[in-house]
């Protein structure tokens, strides 16, 4: 497309274009005439249409049926303090997920970040080091949350002996979104111009300096985003969980002591069998939960990230 | 004065730069620690997870276990053969892929080529929706929902292959959807407009130019949907019925490798305890294969 021309400004020597037709425009009906010559074409068209409404459909089919199973339900002896088995109250899992959350992202962030900025300021890509940091990252984000399950509770649950517990459950959640938080950061980094740290070192600063100085505020966006990409997967995790941070229904009184998360809270009551609405009042939150920080993390990837 | 003060300026310059070296040099190493955590992290799962299982795989037998048909984990004469979770891990895997690549797929083209921008941005979160969504909620919704949907369709009892597979097909439909939209966003306008010109419908020249040149990530978007379907447990152990048999058709139960370990894990002990870290294994075995031929896809694509 040529820039518009203002009106008024126009240069007086060329000539006047508004009485030409374009031949190449084509209308709705050339469209149907051209898809009349090419049936196949026409199906294939309408296969595309076909799946992106099976894809919004099936969105919408089950967040629907979960929001208007589940929003009823939402009864405000669900959100009491105290969980009894007449109450079957939400709020200690709540409690008990943002604690793992907080602990699990406490480990996993200063992890990643600094294993990106060692992959994206010190290294080279070539570097055989960086190679396997790579792959050990690939396949730690391909290994199935149960795997990591059964990995938490042989190691941290019986090897060092600390049960169930919100210790054991957040280091298994955290090796879970190690590999998440170092790709968003690394993108983040690589994101920063490298002008940026030219700059910085013409100006006298360190490798250091510059890093913490100049690279990491401007990438700060970046790496809030997947921190709290992270967050999500572990609001939503429940496989990995079950077995190291067990399925106690109360708050967890410190890091020694187990609790069940919103998701795993969610697990028991559907497996049960009898409290159907009180499972899907609690999927409706676990709902929430998750898509309000995943846009969270959208919204601050998109908002505060600085044009360069 | 001159001379000393210059002197004192040029050792003060120097003293700072030996502080700074040391600092410096001391954060290369923490940086580096973390690098190596992430391998560090890899060989302790592995060996955590292996130390267990090769003793109890050596105990039941390398065959048995793999290709035994029975899984008994009684007190007399227990057997632990996992080949039907084998079966049927792969058999829910093919139909979650057979029902959601042709969808996720077509709907990566519209995105990338056919979505007008408004369209786009409501598209795009709904997507990202659907992959936020947790596997727990998509369980529960299956055995609700789709059980007795199937049920009542295809008779049985409705917990079944296919309603996993319906299910995973969901599931996998974000991962699908995006990756293989960024392949073919990332395929120069060029292509498109030379096959136009060449007097190519819209369709022909989308699937007979872009969609080859967009081959390898379409097929990476592929393989990552196939270790989230193999890796998934949450979902499946709600839905899929969880026998340990052969199926005989669609409609049957079978029960996936991770649906055995969560259903068990939980009250097993000793050789039990064993063969269920073994299941694991044979699954961890599985994603690493699916890693590395992730990793031979991008390499032959580059």
């Amino acid at each position: 497309m040529e820039k518009a021309i203002p009106i008024g400004k126009e240069p007086k020597n060329e000539p006047d274009i508004s009485s030409i037709v374009p031949i190449n425009r084509v209308t709705f009906a050339d469209k149907i005439r051209s898809y009349l010559k090419k049936p196949f074409s026409f199906m294939i068209m309408l296969l595309v249409m076909l799946a992106a409404l099976i894809t919004v459909g099936s969105v919408a089919w089950v967040i629907l049926h979960t929001f208007i199973s589940g929003i009823p339900n939402l009864k405000p002896e669900l959100f009491e303090w105290e969980y009894t088995p007449e109450n079957l109250s939400m709020m200690p899992a709540i409690i008990n997920t943002l604690f793992i959350a907080a602990v699990s992202l406490a480990i996993a962030v200063p992890i990643g970040v600094f294993a990106a900025i060692f992959m994206v300021e010190y290294a080279k890509s070539t570097n055989f080091l960086v190679k396997i940091v790579r792959m050990a990252a690939e396949t730690l984000a391909g290994i199935p949350s149960i795997v990591y399950g059964i990995f938490g509770m042989l190691c941290f649950v019986y090897f060092f002996g600390w049960g169930e517990s919100v210790l054991s459950g957040s280091l298994t959640m955290a090796l879970m979104i190690l590999p998440l938080v170092m790709r968003t950061t690394e993108e983040a980094l690589k994101a920063v111009p490298d002008t940026f740290r030219e700059g910085s070192y013409a100006l006298g600063a360190g490798k250091l300096r510059t890093i913490f100085v100049i690279i990491l505020p401007s990438a700060m966006s970046g790496i809030i985003s997947g921190v709290i990409l992270g967050l999500g997967r572990v609001v939503g995790e429940t496989a990995a969980l079950i077995f190291t941070a067990g399925s106690y229904s109360f708050v967890a009184g410190g890091f020694m002591e187990g609790g069940r998360t919103l998701a795993v809270h969610v697990y028991i009551l559907a497996s049960n069998g009898l409290y159907e609405d009180q499972a899907w009042a609690a999927a409706v939150v676990l709902i929430l939960l998750v898509v309000v920080i995943n846009g969270l993390a959208e919204f601050v990837g998109n908002k505060l990230k600085k044009e360069y | 004065m001159t001379e000393t003060t210059i002197t004192q300026n040029g050792e003060a310059v120097i003293r700072r730069n030996k502080k700074t070296d040391l600092k410096e040099l001391l954060m290369k190493i923490v940086f580096i620690i973390a690098a190596v955590c992430f391998i560090a992290a890899v060989l302790i799962i592995c060996l955590f997870i292996f130390m267990q299982a090769v003793p109890a795989i050596a105990e039941i037998g390398f065959f048995k276990f793999l290709f035994g048909t029975e899984w008994k984990p009684s007190d007399t004469n227990p057997k632990f053969g996992i080949a039907t979770m084998i079966v049927g891990s792969c058999y829910v895997t093919a139909g979650a892929l057979v029902l959601g690549v042709p969808v996720g797929f077509l709907t990566a083209v519209f995105m990338a080529r056919y979505c007008p921008k408004p369209l786009y941005r409501v598209m795009k979160p709904v997507t990202n929706i659907l992959a936020g969504i947790p596997s727990i909620v998509y369980g529960y919704f299956g055995l609700t929902v789709i059980v007795p949907l199937v049920r009542r369709t295809f008779g049985g009892s409705g917990s079944s292959i296919l309603t996993a597979s319906i299910i995973l097909a969901i599931m996998i439909l974000p991962t699908i959807i995006s990756v293989s939209e960024n392949a073919i966003r990332a395929v120069p306008k060029s292509y498109y407009e030379g096959a136009v010109a060449l007097g190519a419908t819209k369709e022909r020249a989308i699937f007979c130019t872009e969609v080859p040149a967009a081959k390898s990530g379409i097929v990476t978007s592929i393989i990552l949907g196939l270790g989230r379907v193999i890796g998934e447990t949450m979902a499946v152990v709600m839905i899929a019925g969880n026998q340990p048999q052969f199926p005989s058709s669609i409609t049957d139960g079978v029960r996936t490798m991770t649906a055995n370990i969560v259903l068990e894990l939980g009250y097993a002990t000793d050789l039990h305890r064993g063969a269920l870290i073994a299941t694991a294994a044979v699954l961890f075995v599985f994603i690493l294969l699916i890693t590395m031929l992730i990793a031979l896809v991008r390499r032959k694509a580059k």
